[in-house]
């Protein structure tokens, strides 16, 4: 296994700037995400590191080696397309040996090492079948064991589980990322899906029109959005913003909303706000759901009225309004409210962000 | 009436229909047929026969001159039977138009693919132009086309006529294996480009068997095209390179025509065509509905 190192990609397909200059790194053995909206150059980003695209621009480094001149074929590369890409006029096992007669290895080695795979993936029962005849979840398990059998140096992954039903997906992105722990395998692994990148992920990169909006761990990527883009992409559902300006009140630095609340700042967020300059005066508060809390009268910072209530049943979805802004909360399944009803609310954990770039402030 | 019946009795009207337009179609083929088994008197007779005694006259008298009677002696002297041009002109049919159909196909297939996968600049205007050489009517370019075939010694050659009509299908074919190829899921060759093979490689092994489909349709439709053509042949060719289609209709001579034996020979010319669109007719029908369906 490799690490892999992009540096300054960018490729255009006529005028159109697929993606940006974008440089970011994947250790040996880690699983990186690249997750964004359709069209924010994620795949072309993965197909430039495997070598279907040419990039415009820049550098693509497998361990130190410069593999941008080279053809897929010559980086050893395993690639797991969305609809799986099994030749269709082959059985399961020649899909899966496919690669291996291009290396010309003998025969017995393909065999032993074709078996080898099977048996690590439980598909040794169906082996001798069309993928015509295969469900998709035993189509993706021989596409995976096309990709893993050529021992590659990186795994590139592009949607693969998006072809297969929701109840199946969560069995196997558990599946996918103890796969990967256990081969130790360099990966980077495109979605559009928020969950799948925070479950599986070493490290999330987000991207949209092209460009990395944030390289972070799940964590960071959730608790510490670098804008609010990021913010509103990750999480489901995303974070709540509210408008607000900074301004002291007797003596406290805070942001008012609306004049009619007032929220203190964190000292934290007083430090990191001091040292812009000048002085930032709008700002944008961001509150993730499951931190909008119902509270009583003398814990409150503002009054919500329920305007939508959807049980999950663990958890309730709540819409709040509040100032003619709707803020979406999720409570514990045992808090029950009627539309209309007023409550005052309580946040914990707000970030706030610059209003007119967008960027997290802290 | 209710619903089930009156949709069963709107089933049993379309198929009397279907039924109507079938004899329609197929009459020209019967009446071709009888012509070419009547004797001539049979032929000429009215009201028409329907049962006749069927008879090979016809066929023999396109294949061998002077055949076209009674065979026998003439005065005393044995009629010797001299075969005629047409067995030459059906050879050279089969040639130029199975020849020209198979560099069509294949030509047409490999820049098909590449219209369809790699960035070619120009490309829609090159399809254009590709394109407009069906647009305007063969006879137009014929006079400026015969001139150069003379001087180039192409002229009443079979090779000369392989050219030209593979030129002339090449247009037909890359529309249609292009959008064969579009069809096909470009993830399969970039699949077999990161196992390790190369663009040749992935072509042959993986894309070319898939557009058998494909292929076997824009065959068929070159094959009929071509040994159905007229004008080139007639203009292109004198007595050697001339294919079936038009020395058949030569046969219209200054003697009056001879019915029996265009019957014959037009049925001869149909025939290979009818087998072939049989034997690969299923492809066919899957070319026509190919993308049409998702699977």
């Amino acid at each position: 296994m490799s690490s892999v190192r992009v540096e300054e990609l960018y490729k255009r397909f006529g005028r159109v700037e697929a993606v940006k200059g974008i440089s970011f790194e994947v250790k040996e053995g880690e699983f990186v995400v690249l997750l964004g909206p359709s069209g924010c150059g994620k795949t072309t980003t993965l197909r430039c590191i495997a070598g279907l695209e040419q990039p415009d621009k820049g550098k693509i480094y497998f361990d130190d080696e410069d593999v941008t001149p080279l053809s897929p074929a010559a980086r050893n590369i395993a690639f797991v397309f969305q609809l799986y890409a099994l030749y269709p006029h082959l059985n399961a096992y020649d899909n899966i040996a496919f690669p291996l007669r291009a290396e010309g290895l003998p025969k017995s080695e393909i065999q032993q090492r074709v078996s080898e795979v099977a048996r690590l993936l439980q598909i040794e029962d169906i082996l001798h079948l069309k993928p015509r005849k295969l469900t998709s979840g035993q189509k993706q398990r021989v596409a995976l064991a096309r990709a893993i059998v050529r021992r590659p140096r990186v795994f590139l992954l592009d949607e693969p589980l998006s072809s297969i039903d929701a109840k199946l997906r969560e069995v196997t992105r558990a599946e996918l990322k103890k796969l990967q722990r256990s081969l130790k395998a360099t990966t980077i692994y495109v979605t559009h899906d928020q969950v799948e990148a925070m479950t599986m992920a070493d490290k999330i990169v987000v991207m949209n029109f092209g460009d990395i909006q944030q390289i972070g761990s799940p964590h960071e990527v959730y608790h510490y959005p670098a804008n609010l883009f990021v913010a509103r992409f990750i999480g489901s559902p995303g974070m709540n913003f509210i408008p607000g300006s900074v301004e002291e009140r007797s003596g406290q630095l805070g942001v008012a909303i609306n004049s009619a609340y007032f929220l203190p700042l964190s000292e934290e967020q007083r430090l990191a706000l001091a040292r812009f300059s000048p002085s930032v005066h709008q700002v944008i508060l961001g509150v993730r759901p499951e931190n909008i809390l119902v509270v009583g009268d003398e814990e409150k910072v503002l009054d919500g009225e329920v305007y939508v209530f959807e049980p999950l049943g663990a958890q309730n979805v709540v819409t709040f309004r509040v100032l003619g802004h709707l803020l979406k909360a999720l409570l514990p399944g045992d808090v029950v409210l009627r539309v209309g009803e007023r409550v005052g609310l309580n946040f914990r954990e707000v970030r706030i962000f610059h209003a007119e770039t967008e960027k997290l402030i802290a | 009436m209710n619903e089930f019946q009156r949709r069963a009795l709107k089933n049993r009207v379309i198929v009397v229909i279907l039924v109507v337009l079938l004899c329609v179609y197929l009459f020209p083929l019967y009446w071709m047929f009888s012509t070419a088994t009547k004797s001539k008197v049979d032929a000429f007779s009215l009201p028409p026969k329907w049962v006749w005694r069927p008879q090979g006259d016809n066929f023999r008298g396109i294949f061998y001159v002077g055949a076209g009677g009674a065979l026998g002696t003439v005065r005393g002297i044995e009629l010797k039977l001299k075969p005629s041009a047409f067995l030459r002109q059906l050879g050279n049919s089969i040639v130029v138009s199975f020849v020209s159909t198979l560099l069509a196909t294949f030509l047409g297939a490999l820049s098909g693919y590449v219209f369809s996968r790699m960035r070619v600049r120009g490309k829609d205007d090159l399809l254009f132009v590709i394109l407009s050489s069906r647009m305007l009517p063969p006879v137009v370019i014929a006079i400026p086309l015969v001139m150069m075939y003379r001087s180039l010694g192409l002229f009443d050659t079979r090779f000369g006529l392989i050219i030209m009509y593979t030129v002339f299908n090449l247009a037909f074919a890359v529309w249609m294996m292009r959008s064969f190829v579009d069809d096909i899921p470009r993830e399969y060759e970039e699949a077999a480009l990161v196992d390790g093979y190369s663009r040749f490689q992935a072509f042959f092994k993986f894309v070319f068997p898939e557009m058998r489909v494909g292929m076997v349709a824009t065959a068929i439709f070159s094959l009929i095209m071509t040994w159905n053509e007229f004008t080139f042949s007639l203009l292109l060719t004198g007595e050697r390179a001339r294919t079936a289609v038009p020395s058949i209709a030569h046969s219209l001579g200054t003697a009056g025509v001879n019915w029996g034996h265009i019957a014959a020979g037009s049925f001869l010319m149909v025939l290979p065509v009818v087998v072939f669109t049989f034997l690969l007719g299923g492809n066919l029908i899957r070319g026509f509905t190919f993308g049409a369906i998702k699977e």
